[in-house]
């Protein structure tokens, strides 16, 4: 099982189903232990503590301020930047597992298909059938295999973008794990966070998952088909995004009926556009 | 949040740092973490001494700074903190969408000697 979150999951980070000891964060995610200095920050530069009567002799303080996923950071800059070089616009689409992220994605790229090319990285505990349904929809698609890593994060993210024909692509896809959590934390180096809500979780999802969706550029209700059935408080769930994802741009679709869907097609466009100039 | 491996990253540069200002044992580690960042003070709390162990930084103290989630009003001009992250200001009731801290997970300093 995972020391970090207990998933149960063991294995290890596949990226189209090949180890990738490489491309996983072993380094990221339990510790290198290298010890080389690092740019940002600056040199820390160490000064006798003021408060000399709490302090035992000898021992000195020095100022950090660093974050503790720096490296994420960084690395995710470095994507953000090869992608934009690139014109690709690029989407990380997070949710609960089961919120309609594959299938969105599918329908998404299907209309699309016939104006911009739409390639897709998805990250998965341990299977592969995202992968497969939106290959068997013709849509060039890398698997990223985290085993026990509940995230994606910026590395695995480079190392699967290798395998895609960038240059033949005008929006990259990239389904993170399902998860409201850790997956918050990590940047990947995309343009738009796509966080979605399905009409079958509670309407309070946005006020008890905050940074996730606090985070979101876009905050997507799906299945809006089973509002009905599923007793959706729509103008709650409304209510509730827009005080924790006050920024957002919110859509509201079906991905299975396409009901809404022309709106978040529409302005997936736009956005396609300012990437490119 | 993977406060395990947040906890390994915190010690490394820790460890990092003192050993670039010459020194050789950590005693004390500070670490800034915003009430939005997800982390759990009290996970980092339990991982920290299995994390140091073995390390330069083995039995050092960990404190943590708390960051309450606190937001800018720009019609009062005002920041004010919004323990249930709704951003509403307390002045006018508007809702702000500009979150100015809380979002903090950073090791803030270190004392070594
Ligand atoms: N009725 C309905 N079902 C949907 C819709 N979108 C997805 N689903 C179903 O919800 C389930 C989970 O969808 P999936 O796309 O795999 O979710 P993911 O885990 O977030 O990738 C599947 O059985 C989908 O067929 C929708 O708009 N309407
Ligand atoms: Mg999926
Ligand atoms: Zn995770
Ligand atoms: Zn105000």
């Amino acid at each position: 099982m995972c020391q970090e979150c207990g998933c149960g999951i063991g294995g290890e980070v596949k990226i189209g189903g090949r180890p990738a000891s490489a491309a996983h964060s072993h380094s990221t995610h339990h510790g290198d232990g290298h010890s080389h200095e690092h740019g940002g920050g600056g040199a820390p530069h160490s000064h006798a503590h003021d408060d000399a009567t709490a302090f035992p002799p000898g021992r000195q303080t020095v100022a950090v301020q660093r974050g503790l996923l720096e490296k994420n950071e960084r690395l995710a800059e470095r994507n953000r930047g090869f992608f934009r070089a690139k014109k690709l616009l690029v989407l990380n689409v997070l949710s609960s597992p089961g919120s309609g992220k594959t299938t969105l994605i599918q329908k998404t790229a299907a209309i699309l298909a016939s104006r911009l090319r739409v390639g897709v990285i998805v990250g998965d505990l341990a299977t592969d059938n995202d992968a497969a349904r939106l290959r068997e929809a013709g849509i060039p698609v890398v698997q990223v295999t985290t085993g026990t890593v509940c995230h994606l994060e910026a590395e695995m993210i480079a190392k699967a973008a290798e395998r895609l024909d960038l240059d033949a692509l005008d929006v990259l896809i990239i389904e993170n794990v399902g998860n409201l959590v850790c997956p918050a934390a990590y940047d990947l180096g995309e343009d738009l966070r796509i966080v979605l809500l399905s009409t079958t979780e509670g309407e309070d999802k946005p006020l008890k998952y905050p940074p996730m969706f606090h985070s979101a550029d876009v905050a997507v209700v799906t299945k809006s088909d089973l509002a009905a059935a599923a007793g959706f408080d729509r103008a709650q769930a409304l209510a509730a995004l827009h005080r924790i994802a006050h920024h957002a741009r919110i859509f509201e679709l079906s991905a299975r009926t396409g009901d809404g869907m022309p709106a978040w097609i529409e302005y997936l466009e736009q956005q396609r556009a300012s990437a490119k100039r | 949040m993977h406060e395990v491996s947040l906890m390994e990253n915190a010690v490394r540069m820790a460890v990092e740092t003192a050993r670039a200002s010459g020194g050789e044992r950590v005693h004390r580690i500070r670490l800034r973490v915003g009430a939005m960042s997800g982390v759990v003070p009290d996970a980092l709390r339990f991982a920290c001494d299995m994390v140091c162990q073995g390390t330069p930084a083995d039995g050092a103290e960990l404190e943590i700074e708390e960051v309450p989630a606190t937001c800018w009003c720009a019609h009062c001009a005002v920041e004010f903190a919004t323990p249930d992250f709704l951003g509403q200001c307390p002045h006018c009731h508007a809702v702000s969408g500009e979150l100015r801290r809380g979002t903090e997970m950073e090791l803030a300093s270190i004392e070594f000697s």
